[in-house]
């Protein structure tokens, strides 16, 4: 969740949603996402909303989170009516969510599951810090009804995880991996970032297989993005480290894709590998395929019905707005016909059901045509009307976005 | 109208005319005089005075020169208690406009020479002391910019003494800026510029020496009058172009345009007639009335000729007919600026333009994008050379990509220019060894006073349209001027240089060259297009190529990675964004075969620097 807001309309004190966009929930699954604004020290690399100080003014608190976030829940729920449907997934992002109580954590989902019902077999995933969990952390999730636990690796090496700032030691996240296993959880993925400046190819080829060890149903891997106003734009800015290289971060994809293959973990969208269907994140699926979710938390995100809004970034903001029960939105935008367009092509052509060519125009199709000629997409897909990346495209995908659209 | 007296009076006795222009070297303070002139005469209050008046575009008064002549009419009254009517006709300060300074000397008898009494005189000042010579203008000395540091009046004066004449002691000392002795060049010109002597009886003649277009009001003729009486409502003719129209209106700047009942022998201001065609009120034409007409013609000019082209083509080729009707309008400002459909591969449909100079160029494209609001590609600027085919043809060829087949041909000729540069003599080695470089010959060096030495080459024009003038700034650090002339062809052993991407020929990027530099030049300008041609999604070849002869490749290696690693929910809007930002970006890049070439690529060649 980037600390940065987009230029937008302002939403409106109420929350209100156009009739339109309410009209037709529950055709798409609905899920919530959950912001937690915390960390215990901020990374270096990391432009996310996110506070590393215990209070924060005006009251707010890491122990008074749930009870904002809970109250969010309930705006929700009169924003959206009678029509609101069950909760098919739920997504703890951070910051850090394991650095609120499990209680706390429980406690948001319970009120999820009162104020509009958890689906049957509903996904409800939290990101967690290696660090920042235990086995009893774990059992406590777990049994407030938590499935699925999302665990920031970034590295194997110590001194690429230095760099990073991270503080866990190797090896912890694999052993999180077991007890969260231990504890019941059918699905764990970890997370990992390459192109770190000082990381060899040996030391990613290392990363990788270590949390291969662990045995993942799940795993994410991003490119290392040096965003600006971090500590670590303004260190490479100085020249007190180098700037990633794109062609460094191309080789490190590509024997990424090719060590998780190999181990039975297939990509289903760019930076996100599974062992199987069921594997694969539902939660981050629907955000993919123009599914409708409320982000709940400080700068959460939200879209239902061709509305984006998102929340205002400061947590005191969001439960200042909340206590006098006003909407914590911030802006919105109303996509129109093209824009929507838009987003399902930059969005469907990054998984692996491919994009539908239904979406594209005379240009777009020439464009994919042109993409199968240069071995950027499957020629057989293509056939069956979908545009679907080789490795190639999928490290050119932007690009070849930019074309699709026309 | 407050400060302004006098201005609405009946014809002025034209013994109390003075007719005058300032010729100075940029930056030697020209304008600042001019308007010290406007605040001491009270033509314009202090309070309302924008610095440098008389510059009216914007583009003049950022560049600090000036483009289009300007006449204005101040009263001044003199030491002898009479008061006179001076016009003041500026002129433009750079080597490009020479052909403008030689149209405003001839509305003059009399000019002032100012020099930067810390500079010296300077090529450009030379020259220009040299038309008003020969144009029989009587010259009032002066030396400004008195009050600075680094000022030498006594070396300077002796300079200024030598170039025309003079006593030493008779150049006037002044500062522009702080109004010093601005009196006393009034005072100067009163006493030392003739007034003018046409015969306020005979058949009414002016010369019209500028124009200017306006949408509404149609070609505003800057005009001298020299015999007779013009007046308002008067039936005129223009001799040359054999044009007949009314007088609309006729009157003076003072700065402003402000409407009088007639002007008469010796005065200087505008007439408008409503005609919107410029051909039809050329300068250099004479007016006279249908009444009692003029048989003979006063002298006129020569038409200007383009120096230097270049192809001029819209970014957005839907732009092609507002490019086209932009021309159309700046030609009836500048008749120096001439133009032909171009069609390119690389680029599509476009205009082939001839400018007097690099400068002239820079200011045409400016103005073309900022008061046409036009996104415009620039080409590589060449000249016109004169190609002899075996079979005695004379083809002239302003185009790289227009030379033919170089079986069909016999001797290509271009032009070559001899250059005037002034520079204090320490400098004299490492311009003699620009010239060099740049096939230059050496024609004559004479000292000017003991430390100040004038060189003469001779040069190839197209040597000298690039970088020349810069890097003898730079070798001088801004001492050295330069003035030129054309002095005709010459035989040179010239080829065409092609650049290949991806192994199509780029039309818009093919440049003529001499044999000798042919390596090198193919050399850097490929390097160049490495450096501004961004990765594509495969490996784009660039090669320079004489005919089917290699003279240099480089590789511009495929990108691999163009993919953001997250896009998730709270992505999603900020990425699309992005996305939609790079795409515009990529529709301001040219596509050539499938490579997309950045507009810069496409002037790459202007940073050819030393290799050329």
């Amino acid at each position: 969740m980037p600390a940065a807001l987009p230029d937008a309309s302002p939403a409106p004190a109420d929350g209100a949603l156009p009739e339109t966009a309410r009209a037709r929930l529950g055709e798409r699954p609905f899920g919530i996402y959950v912001h937690v604004p915390f960390c215990a020290t901020r990374c270096g690399y990391c432009d996310f909303n996110t506070y590393t100080a215990e209070e924060l003014p005006g009251g707010v608190s890491r122990a008074s989170y749930a009870a904002a976030a809970i109250a969010e829940l309930a705006l929700a729920r009169r924003v959206l009516g009678e029509g609101a449907p069950p909760v098919e997934t739920v997504f703890f992002g951070g910051g850090t969510p394991t650095l609120l109580d499990p209680a706390d954590l429980v406690a948001i989902v319970r009120a999820i599951d009162e104020t509009f019902g958890l689906a049957p077999g509903a996904e409800v995933t939290t990101e967690a810090n290696p660090e920042s969990v235990d086995p009893a952390a774990f059992a406590a999730l777990r049994e407030g009804g938590f499935t699925r636990v999302s665990l920031g690796m970034q590295s194997a090496a110590p001194h690429v995880l230095a760099t990073l700032d991270r503080t866990h030691t190797p090896g912890r996240p694999q052993a999180a991996a077991a007890e969260a296993r231990a504890a019941g959880f059918e699905h764990v993925s970890l997370d990992l970032i390459y192109g770190t400046p000082g990381e060899s190819d040996d030391d990613w080829r290392a990363s990788v297989e270590a949390a291969l060890a662990a045995a993942p149903d799940h795993l994410s891997a991003y490119s290392l993005t040096v965003e600006p106003g971090t500590r670590l734009h303004a260190r490479v800015r100085r020249g007190e480290l180098p700037e990633p290289d794109e062609d460094a971060l191309a080789d490190r994809y590509a024997i990424a894709d090719e060590l998780l293959a190999g181990a039975g973990l297939r990509w289903y969208e760019i930076s996100n590998w599974a062992v199987d269907d069921a594997a694969r994140c539902r939660h981050n699926l629907a955000y993919w395929r123009g599914g409708d979710w409320w982000g709940v938390g400080p700068g959460a995100h939200s879209h239902v019905g061709g509305v984006r809004w998102w929340n205002v970034l400061h947590p005191s903001a969001y439960a200042g707005a909340l206590r006098e029960a006003r909407s914590p939105a911030a802006g919105r935008e109303l996509l129109d016909d093209e824009t929507r367009r838009f987003e399902r092509i930059m969005l469907e052509t990054r998984l692996r059901e491919g994009l539908d060519m239904e979406l594209l125009r005379a240009d777009g199709r020439a464009a994919a045509e042109r993409a199968v000629a240069d071995g950027l997409a499957e020629p057989e897909a293509l056939e069956r009307g979908r545009v679907l990346l080789t490795r190639r495209g999928r490290l050119l995908a932007d690009a070849l976005v930019r074309d699709l659209v026309d | 109208m407050a400060g302004a007296p006098n201005l609405y009076r009946p014809m002025a006795d034209q013994s109390k005319i003075r007719n005058f222009s300032i010729i100075a070297h940029i930056d030697h303070g020209k304008s600042t005089l001019a308007d010290r002139i406007l605040e001491v005469t009270k033509t314009v209050e202090q309070r309302e005075m924008k610095a440098q008046l008389l510059d009216s575009m914007d583009l003049e008064r950022e560049r600090g020169i000036t483009i289009k002549a300007q006449a204005v009419r101040v009263m001044f009254e003199a030491e002898d208690g009479e008061t006179y009517q001076l016009h003041l006709i500026d002129t433009p300060g750079h080597v490009d406009f020479s052909y403008e300074v030689s149209r405003s000397l001839a509305a003059c008898e009399g000019a002032l020479l100012v020099v930067d009494a810390s500079q010296g005189v300077e090529a450009q000042t030379l020259a220009n002391t040299y038309l008003a010579i020969d144009g029989g203008l009587e010259l009032v000395p002066v030396l400004n910019k008195i009050d600075l540091p680094g000022a030498e009046p006594e070396r300077v004066a002796a300079e200024v003494s030598d170039l025309l004449g003079e006593d030493p002691d008779d150049v006037l000392r002044i500062s522009a800026k702080t109004g010093m002795g601005v009196n006393e060049v009034l005072n100067r010109v009163v006493e030392n510029v003739p007034p003018p002597d046409g015969d306020p009886d005979a058949p009414p003649r002016a010369l019209i020496f500028d124009s200017e277009f306006d949408q509404y009001r149609g070609v505003i003729a800057y005009i001298r009058v020299v015999d007779g009486t013009f007046r308002k409502g008067e039936a005129i003719r223009a001799m040359a172009a054999g044009t007949e129209a009314d007088i609309d209106d006729i009157g003076f700047f003072n700065p402003r345009m402000t409407p009088a009942t007639e002007l008469g022998p010796g005065e200087v201001g505008y007439l408008i007639t409503g005609i919107k065609d410029v051909t039809l009120l050329r300068v250099g034409d004479t007016l006279t009335t249908k009444r009692d007409a003029a048989t003979e013609a006063l002298p006129g000019y020569q038409d200007v000729k383009p120096m230097v082209f270049s192809g001029l083509f819209p970014i957005d080729s839907d732009d092609y007919p507002d490019l086209r009707d932009a021309l159309e309008k700046l030609t009836l400002n500048d008749a120096a600026l001439s133009w032909e459909p171009e069609t390119s591969e690389a680029l599509g449909f476009g205009f082939r333009c001839g400018f007097l100079g690099l400068l002239h160029m820079d200011i045409v494209r400016e103005r073309l994008e900022r008061e046409y609001d036009l996104e415009l590609m620039t080409t590589m600027p060449s000249v016109e050379v004169e190609v002899e085919l075996q079979n005695g043809e004379l083809v002239p060829v302003h185009n790289p990509s227009d030379m033919p087949d170089p079986t069909k041909i016999r001797e290509i000729r271009e032009p070559y220019i001899k250059a005037s540069i002034l520079t204090p003599k320490e400098y004299v080695g490492t311009i003699m060894e620009l010239c060099q470089d740049k096939r230059g010959s050496h024609s004559g060096m004479q000292y000017l006073s003991s430390d100040r030495v004038q060189l003469e080459y001779e040069l190839p024009l197209a040597e000298i349209v690039l970088d020349f003038f810069d890097q003898l700034k730079s070798r001088t650090r801004g001492y050295a001027s330069l003035d030129y002339e054309l002095i005709g062809l010459r035989a040179s052993d010239l080829v065409k240089l092609d650049i290949l991407l991806s192994g199509d020929p780029v039309d818009a990027l093919s440049m003529v060259v001499h044999r000798a530099k042919a390596h090198d030049v193919g050399r850097v300008l490929a390097e160049k297009l490495k450096e501004k041609i961004p990765r594509q999604q495969f490996d784009v070849p660039i090669q320079a190529a004489i005919g089917s002869r290699v003279v240099a490749r480089e590789t511009v290696k495929a990108y691999r990675k163009d993919v953001v690693a997250k896009c998730y929910g709270g992505d999603i809007s900020r990425k699309r964004k992005l996305l939609e930002k790079q795409k515009r970006g990529k529709a301001r890049m040219k596509q050539v075969g499938r490579v997309e070439v950045p507009q810069e690529a496409f002037l790459a060649v202007l940073d050819l620097g030393d290799s050329r």
